[in-house]
């Protein structure tokens, strides 16, 4: 069968997989599902009085510059990391029954960025409240939305590979998060690290070239369009590595798991 | 393939690597790597096995435990791949293996006939048109709207079966599921499968039961070590490996 007919015959199969994983992570939780706002707006509140209020380097925009960093970050490292566990979490259904096994990475990647574009919304109010009105430079936030899934979902890919034959992947992986946070100007500002002459750090990480740019839009500056080129460039990539290295070790799964 | 073939299977061969000490971590694997000492044990779960099951045919598949039949209705049902051979089908299929297998516990009953109908390939148009007939023959009641982890097994087994049975396959896989739940239930699900059978349903049945074997299949199939020793009608077949079990 090809693989169209394959998706067409389970794509009922995505939309409740991704249904399964926001339902269940706020089932027994009294606040349910405004947590997905909560929980930006608390940490933003904490990065913000860290960073700005006792360091004392912040600008009254400051708390949306953190969360634009910190919404993209977290969206990166909560799907990449559910994406690396979704084949081996899943194990027990792989070895059953049969369905396309891309649909496991990909819907845990889906969920979480359904719940990252409804916290959006805190995004919105607290740039209103401090002061950051949309300009028509906002446009341009579609693209940056767009690298972010295809630069996450494409990692996932890879890493969930990996995880099958290997287990540490998970650990290494988190350390390699901890080391992308701190390279992605989330809670500083970048030109500080830049006049020191360690710009490459940004150049290199794609997860910056995306942030820049949707940071950009959500203040109303023109797009950096080298970073932009970059962050696509990288994200199609990872994309295209992860479908080749996912389809090719697939049937292997089994044996592994 | 020809037409009248539900399922064909040539030269199929299963190959599983059983390393001697598990190495699932990248310190391991790069060390033995570098020492040249990434072993395997090979083992052909299944070997250079042919056959054709014609429409309409009910084959049941004999052998002892680690035989090869479960490797094999696995291989046919899509969730393994074979080393070598092919398996061809044609037709809707029905595995009736591990029922429930797609089942979360946290979800209740009725959200689970959605996940796990998907998982089996329906659309959800389809299952909503027969919700309330699932619901009917798995007798579950109000018990629908309970998450599953507080079911007992043979609920589950219902609910499953009633999901699974749902169509009408041209292919229908049972690996031991007449035991389902309790008395009455075996009683309701037999009833099921033997409709199928009348509707000329062709089917894979895999039991150590043989009398039931006898009774509902046509012809038999006859696996050691993953390879094929007989093949032919179902009183000779038994008989045969009814003799050389119990010498």
């Amino acid at each position: 069968m090809s693989v169209i007919k394959t998706f067409g015959k389970y794509r009922n199969l995505l939309g409740e997989l991704v249904k399964k994983d926001i339902k269940l992570k706020y089932r027994n939780s009294y606040l349910g599902v405004i947590w997905t706002l909560l929980e930006p707006l608390l940490t933003m509140i904490v990065l913000t009085l860290v960073f700005s209020e006792l360091l004392g380097k912040g600008t009254k925009d400051f708390p949306v510059y953190i969360l634009t960093g910190r919404l993209l970050y977290s969206f990166f490292a909560n799907g990449t990391k559910a994406a690396l566990k979704s084949v081996r979490a899943n194990a027990g259904m792989i070895k059953k029954v049969y369905v396309p096994k891309y649909m496991y990475p990909f819907a845990s990647v889906l969920s979480g960025y359904i719940i990252f574009l409804i916290s959006m919304v805190v995004l919105a109010i607290v740039a209103i409240a401090r002061g950051v009105y949309p300009t028509v430079q906002l446009f341009w936030i579609v693209i940056p939305l767009l690298q972010i899934l295809l630069l996450t979902a494409g990692t996932g890919l890879i890493l969930a590979t990996m995880a099958v034959f290997f287990r540490d992947i998970e650990y290494l992986w988190g350390v390699a998060l901890m080391l992308i946070m701190y390279a992605s100007a989330i809670f500083y500002q970048a030109d500080a690290v830049m006049n020191e002459g360690n710009a490459w750090i940004f150049k290199l990480n794609p997860l910056y070239a995306v942030i820049v740019n949707f940071r950009n839009a959500v203040f109303g500056h023109a797009p950096d369009m080298q970073a932009m080129w970059y962050a696509t460039g990288f994200g199609a990539a990872a994309m295209l590595i992860g479908i080749v290295v996912f389809y090719k070790k697939q049937d292997k799964f089994i044996l592994y798991l | 393939m020809e037409e009248r073939n539900a399922v064909s299977v040539r030269d199929l061969g299963v190959k599983f690597h059983l390393s001697e000490q598990k190495v699932d971590n990248l310190k391991e694997y790069v060390i033995r790597l570098l020492k040249h000492q990434m072993r395997y044990k090979e083992f052909w779960a299944l070997k250079e096995v042919s056959f054709d099951v014609k429409r309409g045919e009910r084959v049941a598949i004999l052998g002892l435990n680690g035989a090869g039949k479960s490797t094999m209705l696995k291989v046919i049902a899509g969730v393994l791949k074979a080393t070598e051979g092919t398996v061809t089908r044609s037709g809707v299929l029905v595995p009736l293996l591990e029922l429930g297998a797609g089942f979360d516990p946290q979800y209740t009953g009725a959200e689970n006939i959605f996940l796990y109908g998907a998982m089996l390939g329906y659309q959800k148009s389809f299952l909503k048109e027969r919700y309330d007939e699932i619901v009917a023959f798995s007798e579950l009641g109000d018990f629908i709207h309970v998450p599953l982890k507080n079911y007992s097994s043979g609920m589950r087994a219902r609910l499953g079966f009633s999901i699974a049975t749902l169509v009408e396959p041209d292919i229908l896989i049972l690996d031991e599921v007449l035991s389902v739940g309790d008395v009455k239930f075996r009683k309701k699900s037999e009833n099921r499968v033997k409709e199928m059978f009348e509707k000329g349903t062709t089917v894979l049945f895999v039991s150590h039961n043989l009398q039931q074997i006898r009774s509902l299949c046509t012809r038999a199939i006859w696996l050691d070590n993953g390879r094929l020793i007989e093949d032919g009608p179902v009183d000779t077949v038994t008989e045969h490996f009814e003799a050389k079990v119990t010498k």
